[in-house]
């Protein structure tokens, strides 16, 4: 069952068309990648879930039911860490936990464990200071444990990574994967090795369209160019195998990449012929970032 | 909505803002007192000065209308106060962002106005009354209340003006992005009551009435004379929250 659906969703402001035709949806618990540019309307479609903006046309779907504009009955099912989330500064993170199972209507007992439980996942549980003097890190953190705290079905995570360091990356993207066993995680974000990392499911948005959608496995294959490698021992070879052949690309100073793969045996005779020393000849797997920048047109070639 | 209550009163009493409150309506209540108190002897140390002027300042004597004087006179400045202090209240959390989690949590949007709402009316309740009764009080042990007529009507009338004015306060938080127009918004109409009010076709049909307690108190006034700006505050105080809910529910946050 798909927890979330987006059915021809479209969005403008003013005279931006920011959200075209925007058409996924989310199977229950897996890790869900929302990949597209800054600017490409990934927080507007995760506010327009969310109920906080009201879509142009089409229809948007939580657990079954139509999610709508203001008040919106489906955010119950729902967590949401905000891209730059604030909270209130005079609030202890405990005391900030304890009002958000307070709003969801949690018992006493419940909020206690809950709110130890997850300051603790989250690494907070010796912070007893207001929030005021949280870094911005801290809060992602903090973030966190406020979007699980009603042990939502459905994580929304709006570029929870981007301003980490490596470090608190990690541990953030730990901390996603352990929520996906009761929660649907979807989170956007442009830094495609987190989502080769930790997504099971992926869909990359595109002047306001959905232009290409499923496994990390299935969309890393739908676009196999197969692209091969070829590094020579000395520059000058790779110059002349240029200038022999020339539909190869240059890359670096002795090496040299191939797209058509049917033409790889003419190239291999010359080297052979002419003994030019090589280093290796590779086929290459594509890699997400190729293919994001592929659909984005700044293909590498 | 009761978490969203506890929540804005551990704001008031964190942020500072209750302790402001509470000192400067206390400060206003003892005032009125003890301005009253003291001016006989200003008009002495100013005798002198009076006289040369060719004014006679003899035989002055102080009563508590002194005192109550001082109250209607003072009370239109704790309310300016008071609205500029809660002016940010919904908009500052607006700017921060800090409601969106809030909402996303499934909190309806009218829980969370009516919230703010209840505190800032039973804030203004305690801290309008808490001024009255010291003032009150002080009148009391100084001279004696009893000079004045229609007291509890004409502070109830007073008290009821600054419920309107908090309701337009909550409308214009409503839809408003930043404390200044909040401001604005809420100084605009009550100036634009008190213009409208010197028509003297409506003044007896506005909210603006209810600022002459003096009169009741002088028994120049009858309490039946201000029944009309009474319906009349709080028709509009009512209708400023429900619209305020109308435009908060459908709010971009």
């Amino acid at each position: 069952m798909n927890i979330l659906t987006l059915s021809h969703v479209a969005k403008h402001f003013g005279e931006k068309q920011v959200l075209r035709d925007v058409d996924f949806s989310v199977p229950e618990h897996t890790v869900f990648g929302f990949v597209g540019q800054n600017g490409a309307g990934k927080t507007t479609a995760m506010k327009l879930v969310l109920g906080l903006l009201s879509c142009d046309s089409g229809a948007i779907e939580v657990n079954g039911m139509p999610a709508c504009y203001g008040n919106t009955p489906t955010n119950q099912f729902v967590g949401y860490l905000p891209d730059v989330p604030e909270f209130y500064p005079y609030m202890s993170p405990a005391e900030y936990l304890q009002f958000c199972g307070e709003i969801a209507g949690m018992g006493k007992k419940e909020i206690r464990e809950r709110t130890g439980e997850l300051l603790h996942l989250v690494g907070l549980e010796k912070e007893k200071g207001r929030i005021k003097g949280f870094s911005r890190g801290m809060k992602q953190r903090l973030g966190v444990a406020q979007a699980l705290f009603g042990r939502p079905k459905l994580l929304i995570c709006d570029e929870p990574t981007s301003a980490l360091d490596p470090a608190g990356r990690k541990e953030l993207l730990d901390i996603l994967v352990s929520a996906k066993e009761q929660a649907t995680v979807l989170f956007s974000t442009h830094i495609l090795s987190d989502v080769e990392h930790i997504c099971d499911q992926v869909a990359f948005l595109h002047n306001g369209e959905i232009v290409l959608q499923g496994s990390v496995e299935e969309v890393k294959e739908s676009r196999k160019t197969a692209k091969t490698a070829i590094e020579m021992e000395r520059p000058e070879d790779a110059k002349l195998l240029l200038s022999q052949f020339p539909f190869l690309k240059l890359a670096g100073h002795r090496g040299l990449s191939l797209e058509d793969t049917g033409r790889l045996w003419e190239i291999l005779h010359f080297i052979a012929e002419n003994k030019l020393p090589i280093l290796r000849a590779e086929r290459q797997e594509p890699a997400l970032e190729d293919l994001f920048l592929e659909i984005v047109g700044k293909g590498k070639g | 909505m009761k978490a969203f209550l506890k929540k804005e009163w551990m704001e008031w009493l964190r942020t500072g803002r209750l302790l402001v409150l509470l000192l400067v309506f206390t400060l206003f209540g003892i005032m009125n007192p003890a301005l009253a108190k003291l001016t006989p002897w200003m008009m002495e140390a100013l005798s002198e000065s009076l006289a040369e002027t060719g004014i006679a300042a003899t035989g002055i004597t102080v009563d508590a209308m002194v005192s109550w004087a001082q109250f209607y006179k003072n009370f239109p400045m704790g309310l300016v106060i008071f609205v500029l202090l809660c002016s940010g209240s919904f908009t500052g959390e607006y700017q921060r962002g800090t409601l969106i989690p809030v909402v996303a949590k499934g909190l309806s949007r009218w829980s969370i106005l009516g919230a703010k709402a209840i505190f800032l009316f039973g804030a203004w309740t305690v801290l309008y009354f808490l001024c009255f009764g010291i003032t009150y009080g002080y009148n009391g042990y100084f001279w004696d209340n009893g000079v004045a007529k229609n007291l509890f009507f004409a502070g109830a009338c007073s008290w009821v003006f600054g419920i309107w004015v908090v309701a337009a306060l909550v409308f214009f938080s409503a839809f408003a992005g930043s404390s200044a127009q909040v401001l604005l918004g809420t100084g605009g109409v009550a100036l634009g009551m008190y213009l409208l009010g010197l028509f003297p076709r409506f003044h007896s049909l506005l909210p603006a009435k209810l600022m002459e307690g003096m009169a009741l108190l002088q028994g120049a006034e009858e309490p039946s004379g201000y029944f009309g700006g009474l319906a009349a505050a709080a028709i509009m105080a009512a209708l400023c929250v429900a619209a305020g809910g109308g435009c908060f529910g459908k709010r971009k946050l």
